[in-house]
């Protein structure tokens, strides 16, 4: 636990000082900035016209996020371990007293904690949002909403973890990231527009991370679109944690 | 405090090391020696854990590198070919990662006794991305040596350093192996001559020698040689140095000296001496020379078809 801790901390202070960390920073915040503000005009102008307006809730926040951070997560992920590879450092740590799985786990709780420094700093959209609205906004859809971007972002750098310690090119991670991330979000439902009953199109809405991630955002959250993305991440860690343990076999 | 038997490592279907068994004791300071390829990384990465091998085994202060690599590990220094370090940290920050990756128990006080003892404690704050090839070479032995390990395994140690780094490095070397196990390859023959209590040449995966290098030198020689330099032409005092009991193969060196053979064991310098005088020469200088450790390093991972021609 002690050897995550140390791991995780050296990664999120590591993107403290990494330009990509923060374009990625910059592009969530403008999009869901310039997302927010196009809204918020939209429904006063509404509200001008015709008198009243529906209040936008939380999801227009959390939901440019969730697509959002399907492109930059991949960016923020992608060093983690292929530049250890490629900067030789994997055989000081892989020679340090710590488990394989203690690496992988370590490297993507500093990923994370870096995402989710971003997404507290985003707290302050509901808080703007709550004084806008009348009688502020849904507290247990805000909760569910933050939940869900966690558990999404959570899986997303699960996966470009488990990615970037196959590669020893960024670049090659990323991609692979990126497909993956896009396979589980958006590839894996089409067939269930062609195929709408039996055992395939049950597979793939089960393994669907959208309709996951939309099925939370509507308010509650059900134990098994909990559990999904929870299983994910411990699975890409599982993996991850092989891939490491098979370079040593190389 | 090392102990391998019958190591073997195939990388696909290349075999890099194969059936390597030594030893090294803890106060002993052992060189491995090769050409590029011959194994020595490859038994090196073993012996720290990283890397299992394909058969035999390998023990670390009595623990099994592969069963129990964790606490190999911890007994382990280890310094690869390539210095592994991160730009973007301080030398202290470098330091203190590794030493909270070891659980040390005082992480800052240790971290400053290894910057002390490889003498960079005034570079402590400067990132690494600043430092020259051979400051970061001496970083990497400062992690290296940091959790005071049981054996230390340095791949290259000195290689990128400025003469007078070599020195001190060299000298933390010698002070380390006196308590500890060493194990060190190099390219180096010199350094390896002046470290080393025992060198192993390793060829193409195999040992081909192993033992101190004055013991290598004195078996891979067969005879001592001598020279012997008089004032005047040496040439003239062939036929009287020939004529001694127990001298073989007299010949005349490029630089005017003389250069003979005899059987180890059978010093004939004081009958040369006598020679020397009776022949009415001023005995100038009368000097045992060894075969160098290059030119046994030489002979040993020498190629066999190079041999051949020579031939």
């Amino acid at each position: 636990m002690r050897n995550i801790w140390t791991i995780a901390k050296r990664e999120f202070l590591h993107y403290f000082k990494s330009p990509i960390a923060y374009i990625v920073a910059l592009a969530v915040f403008l999009v869901i900035g310039i997302y927010f503000v196009v809204i918020m005009y939209f429904v006063m102008n509404q509200a001008l016209t015709s008198g009243s307006s529906t209040a936008p809730d939380i999801s227009i926040v959390v939901s440019p996020m969730a697509t959002i951070f399907l492109f930059a997560t991949p960016a923020l992920t992608m060093r983690l371990l292929a530049d250890e590879q490629r900067m030789g450092t994997l055989e000081l740590l892989l020679t340090a007293p710590v488990r394989d799985a203690e690496l992988v786990i370590g490297k993507w709780l500093g990923s994370f904690l870096f995402v989710l420094t971003i997404i507290a700093v985003s707290f302050i959209y509901p808080v703007v949002l709550n004084r806008l609205t009348l009688p502020g906004i849904d507290q247990g859809v805000m909760i569910a909403g933050y939940v869900a971007i966690i558990l999404m972002v959570g899986t997303y750098l699960a996966i470009g973890t488990a990615m970037s310690s196959f590669f020893s090119n960024q670049i090659a991670a990323f991609f692979a990231t990126l497909g993956t991330l896009l396979f589980f979000w958006w590839l894996v439902r089409l067939p269930t527009y062609i195929i709408q009953t039996g055992f395939i199109n049950s597979l793939c809405t089960y393994l669907d991370l959208n309709g996951r991630f939309n099925s939370m955002m509507a308010g509650s959250i059900a134990l098994s679109d909990a559990i999904y993305p929870v299983s994910l991440i411990v699975l890409s860690l599982i993996v991850g944690s092989v891939a490491v343990e098979m370079k040593r076999w190389r | 405090m090392i102990r391998t038997s019958g190591l073997t490592k195939d990388y696909g279907s290349r075999r890099a090391v194969e059936n390597l068994t030594f030893e090294a004791n803890q106060g002993e300071v052992v060189g491995f020696l090769g050409p590029n390829g011959a194994g020595k990384t490859t038994t090196m990465r073993i012996l720290a854990g990283y890397m299992p091998p394909t058969y035999g085994t390998a023990n670390i202060a009595g623990f099994d590198v592969v069963e129990e690599s964790i606490e190999v590990r911890r007994r382990v220094g280890y310094l690869p070919e390539t210095v592994p370090l991160y730009p973007d940290m301080t030398v202290f920050e470098y330091l203190k990662f590794m030493a909270d990756l070891r659980h040390l128990p005082d992480p800052e006080e240790m971290v400053d006794n290894a910057l002390e003892l490889v003498q960079l404690e005034h570079r402590a704050d400067g990132y690494i991305s600043n430092l020259s090839k051979g400051m970061r070479q001496r970083v990497g032995l400062a992690q290296a040596l940091l959790h005071k390990p049981e054996v230390l395994i340095l791949d290259e140690p000195t290689i990128g350093l400025d003469p007078a780094q070599v020195v001190e490095v060299r000298s933390i070397i010698r002070e380390i192996g006196k308590e500890r196990t060493v194990l060190l390859s190099t390219h180096i023959l010199s350094e390896a001559q002046q470290l080393c209590n025992r060198v192993l040449i390793i060829n193409k995966g195999h040992i081909v020698a192993e033992d101190s290098p004055d013991n290598l030198q004195a078996r891979l020689v067969g005879a001592e040689r001598c020279i012997v330099r008089v004032k005047g032409d040496a040439d003239e005092l062939a036929p009287q140095i020939s004529k001694i009991k127990g001298v073989q193969d007299v010949k005349a060196r490029p630089d005017g000296a003389l250069e003979f053979q005899f059987a180890p064991g059978q010093d004939v310098r004081p009958d040369v001496a006598k020679a020397v005088i009776k022949s009415g020469f001023d005995l100038l200088e009368l000097t045992p020379v060894g075969m160098s450790l290059e030119e046994i390093f030489l002979e040993l991972t020498r190629d066999d078809s190079s041999a051949k021609k020579e031939h």
